[in-house]
């Protein structure tokens, strides 16, 4: 599946933060490329770099040098507006903690990153948000508020956020960290479905176990990359699911 | 983002938040509905007095001595005018082309039963056209040749309330027990004349009240008609030289008063213009508190939703579409407090017109710059808390707790 152009290459980028008199480099000189239809871990303790590679991955932050382009595009020298433009158009975000608006329906929430593009009707907004919604499993939920929903559910309400601009990459910032095991698993399964479709997947992680569903790992150590291995058993989300012992009590979830 | 679509997002996030946004617009609706009705106040009460001092005739010039006090203490040498000084104007004026005395005497007028505290005028018969007055029915007494006849002529009011709204005509109206013969009523003017009934006069020969029931040779006032708009300062000055003359004055002080009608409307319009721009004044500052309360609040709601503006951000907004999104937030605050100022003020104002009697003037002008102001309001005073939103970093609002 993979091509010979990566979707995403990143060539030595370094990310240096100033903490008042002393700078903090976040990362120190971070390459690799990631092709379409990968679907990457990328794993680390915390203060690794791994939160500020995501943000430079997700076009919110800018690399100190180096360069990071995204689907053949330099992004590095970006303006604000350019850089909003990209993610409007390129990139899904998941988020740990969801990010739904509250008081907002699900599809209305998931209609949220079109109303940014000026070049999609309304119509075409609720044909599409329909569309995402039906790709998590949520049709019958579409109408419901963030308050209705249950945790899983709000995460699926997200990848379809993610999922309605078509981005060329999704970006999953531990999109499990606030979900128990069998959720995680529901959760890794849509991801596992979606790259299986041909969606390129980042997912950063700290839980060594949600790596184990992706087809390459990378571990990044103080702002370097330590481990870059394509994982050559990927692990089904669905049969690690269903070979959880069942649950004692029954979950809000249907 | 098209306009609608952001009108829409900023109405729900407006919903979100009922109580507040309530209160927000309701600073606005005071501010404007208190400009509007002070400003229909400060007008209505300027062209009242501006109606009433054409009514009393624009052209109007009164002479009165000059009173002038020293400690309080009224100075003796007061020069006092006397019929010869109506005379000397009459003959010798060429910028009046009327001029009459003003004696008057207090006291009620009796008709049979009825009474009425009713002032008893002694004027000559230029009066009529110096004050704008017009015969009704009956004619108007002769300068000469009713010289201290007992006869007088009646306003509107007098033939309502002395005899029943009968033709007075050929009547007697007895006053200080001496008989009126009633030879002709004015037509009707209305109120004025601040607050006095001009309808409620009895006009008689200045020379009737001088020597039959004052006794006295001074008048109190003289009022003159000048030729025209325009010439109320030849004619003052014109006036001012007869009288010096007649006395060989050489003081420097003038020995009398003489103001025009114009100065009069000039040194009343100007007090309540002083008036309407202090009561403006304070309605204007309760309008810019209001203001401030939008942005208080939008400076609430930016904080408040900073990890909503982060992920607009991170999912594609622009610093521009997070801007207006806030700004339209504010500027529906003020355009709905606006209109709602509007309504409230235009009401208040025909309430306190109808109910409490005042002239009010609602000016179409106030409505328009008051709206106006809102408008600037709303975008003055929501810029900086969305200007605020729109710069914040959406990785740092994205981690806003």
């Amino acid at each position: 599946m993979q091509t010979k152009t990566p979707i995403l290459s990143i060539q030595n980028l370094r990310r240096d933060f100033k903490m008042g008199t002393e700078t903090v480099h976040a990362l120190r000189g971070v390459s690799y490329d990631i092709y379409s239809g990968e679907f990457v871990t990328i794993m680390g303790t915390s203060g690794s770099g791994k939160s500020t590679m995501l943000n430079i991955l997700g076009c919110m932050d800018r690399p100190t040098s180096g360069h990071y382009i995204l689907d053949g595009e330099h992004t590095e020298t970006l303006k604000r507006d350019a850089l909003a433009k990209i993610r409007s158009q390129k990139i899904g975000f998941v988020f740990q903690s969801y990010n739904l608006l509250s008081r907002t329906t699900a599809i209305e929430n998931v209609e949220l990153p079109l109303l940014y593009n000026p070049a999609i009707s309304a119509a075409e907004r609720h044909h599409r948000a329909i569309e995402a919604l039906k790709r998590v499993g949520l049709e019958g939920r579409m109408n419901h508020l963030p308050n209705q929903l249950s945790g899983g559910q709000q995460q699926r309400v997200a990848i379809a956020r993610a999922l309605v601009n078509d981005p060329v990459i999704i970006l999953a910032d531990e999109a499990t960290g606030n979900l128990d095991t069998r959720t995680s698993y529901e959760i890794m399964m849509i991801f596992q479905e979606l790259n299986r479709q041909g969606k390129t997947i980042a997912f950063v992680t700290h839980e060594p176990d949600i790596a184990t569903f992706s087809t390459r790992t990378i571990t990044l150590r103080d702002g370097l990359v330590k481990k870059d291995v394509i994982n050559e058993t990927v692990q089904d989300a669905k049969e690690a699911f269903e070979a959880l012992p069942p649950p004692e009590t029954f979950e809000e979830e249907d | 983002m098209n306009p609608f679509t952001l009108v829409k997002i900023a109405i729900r996030a407006l919903l979100r938040n009922r109580m507040r946004t309530f209160l927000s617009v309701l600073g606005i609706v005071i501010g404007v509905a208190a400009v509007i009705t002070m400003v229909a106040m400060g007008e209505g009460s300027k062209q009242s007095i501006k109606e009433q001092m054409t009514a009393m005739g624009t052209n109007a010039i009164t002479i009165m001595p000059n009173q002038s006090r020293r400690g309080g203490v009224q100075s003796e040498s007061t020069e006092m005018l006397e019929e010869e000084d109506v005379i000397a104007i009459r003959e010798k004026a060429t910028y009046i082309n009327g001029v009459s005395p003003m004696v008057s005497v207090g006291g009620q007028a009796i008709v049979g039963n009825n009474n009425s505290p009713t002032t008893l005028s002694g004027i000559s018969a230029d009066y009529l056209k110096i004050r704008n007055y017009e015969i009704e029915d009956g004619v108007m007494f002769d300068d000469e040749a009713d010289r201290m006849a007992k006869v007088c002529v009646v306003g509107q009011a007098v033939v309502r309330n002395l005899f029943g709204g009968e033709n007075p005509i050929g009547k007697t109206i007895r006053y200080k027990n001496i008989p009126l013969k009633v030879i002709g009523t004015l037509k009707a003017k209305g109120s004025g004349d601040f607050g006095q009934d001009q309808d409620d006069v009895i006009f008689t020969p200045y020379q009737t009240v001088m020597r039959r029931f004052s006794s006295t040779t001074s008048i109190r006032q003289i009022y003159a008609n000048s030729i025209g708009e325009g010439y109320a300062a030849k004619a003052t000055e014109e006036i001012m030289n007869i009288l010096k003359e007649r006395r060989s004055w050489t003081k420097p002080t003038d020995p009398f008063r003489v103001f025009t009608q114009e100065e009069m409307i000039q040194t009343v319009t100007s007090t309540s213009d002083m008036l309407s721009l202090v009561l403006t004044a304070i309605a204007g500052i309760s309008l810019l508190v209001g203001g401030i309360g939008i942005m208080n609040i939008m400076y609430v709601s930016v904080t408040e939703r900073t990890k909503e503006i982060g992920l607009r951000m991170a999912i594609g907004a622009r610093g521009k579409d997070i801007l207006l999104q806030f700004l339209i937030e504010s500027i529906l605050i003020s355009l709905l407090g606006g209109s709602i100022g509007i309504g409230i003020g235009i009401a208040a104002s025909e309430i306190i017109k109808s109910v409490m009697n005042w002239p009010m003037s609602i000016s179409i002008t106030s409505v328009f710059v008051s709206f106006g102001v809102c408008c600037a309001t709303g975008v003055f005073f929501g810029w900086y808390p969305a200007r605020k939103a729109s710069r914040l970093d959406p990785i740092e609002a994205l981690r806003f707790e």
